[in-house]
């Protein structure tokens, strides 16, 4: 597992990985995917029933789920009104970027040659990405970190606390696919910079 | 901050500002440390979207790191919402204040 590197020749951003981890990486874009379209985007009720049913424009209240809360977090700290005004303007749109750039890493894979189902062995996946999908990539990963860094509560500091859970933990596990993640967006960063 | 080797223990605080170099205009837009996001990330951000060299982006990178938050930008309010708008576009922490 070397992650991304420049190619200079083709101007593109390229990684190998195997089957397994080609089909991990599809798993987590699409898990992201369907939470970003799943829990609606609803506006906030209202009191005044011509209002609620005219208002169909984006949310205005924080999301339920803790990591649609983290991903689309408050935008004023302490003025509600004015934080659910951006919320109402931005929300819908945040998703969707968020979603096209979870599908960019699916196509890509699938276009690498990553088969709907994963059902042979020593498959090889090379991907080779634009600048602009690299970055799709590098800014989905963020996404699927912070996704995977809430569920499982990471907190600053804490690496030795994972390090020390038994390797059938299932959170250890999850975690260790957080750190891979991270590694795999440490080597598109470096990359684009090699790009520059 | 995950900075994958070295990490140092940052408290979040509740959004408040009491420590920024005043700028002419009234609005700006924080960033807030967390502990996922990799410093080379966020300086990637910072140069990316602001135009900053990689000197500065480095140095507010540190900034939000160390102090649990950095003020990166100012401007008037729709400017700073299209800022903040932008961070989390990146899956930064953002948000956005009046300068006292």
């Amino acid at each position: 597992m070397g992650g991304f590197s420049y190619h200079r020749r083709s101007k593109q951003i390229i990684a190998t990985f195997s089957g397994f981890e080609a089909d991990l990486l599809r798993s987590l874009a699409s898990q992201l995917v369907e939470l970003l379209r799943n829990e609606v985007a609803a506006p906030a009720e209202s009191d005044d029933p011509l209002e609620a049913l005219l208002d169909f424009s984006g949310p205005t209240t924080e999301p339920e789920d803790p990591v649609l809360k983290r991903l689309f977090p408050s935008a004023y700290g302490d003025d509600t009104e004015a934080a659910g005004e951006f919320r109402r303007f931005t929300e819908g749109g945040l998703r969707d970027g968020k979603a096209r750039a979870a599908s960019t890493i699916i196509d890509s894979l699938e276009e690498a040659g990553l088969p709907p189902e994963l059902d042979e062995d020593g498959l090889v996946i090379d991907v080779e990405l634009s600048i602009g999908d690299a970055e799709a990539w590098m800014r989905s990963f963020t996404d699927i970190r912070l996704a995977l860094a809430t569920r499982l509560g990471v907190e600053e500091g804490d690496e030795d606390f994972w390090d020390s859970l038994p390797e059938d933990d299932p959170a250890g596990q999850v975690y260790g696919i957080y750190q891979w993640v991270g590694i795999l967006q440490e080597t598109i960063v470096e990359a684009l910079w090699s790009a520059e | 901050m995950d900075c994958m080797s070295a990490p140092s223990p940052v408290e979040l605080d509740e959004p408040e500002v009491d420590d920024l170099v005043a700028p002419a205009t009234p609005w700006v837009t924080i960033v807030w440390n967390d502990p996922v996001n990799l410093m080379s990330y966020v300086t990637f951000v910072f140069q990316k979207y602001f135009g900053y060299s990689k000197k500065k982006s480095e140095k507010l990178m540190m900034e939000v790191h160390n102090d649990g938050k950095s003020a990166v930008s100012s401007g008037s309010r729709e400017e700073m919402e299209r800022d903040v708008q932008a961070m989390h576009e990146y899956g930064l922490w953002a948000t956005l204040e009046k300068q006292d």
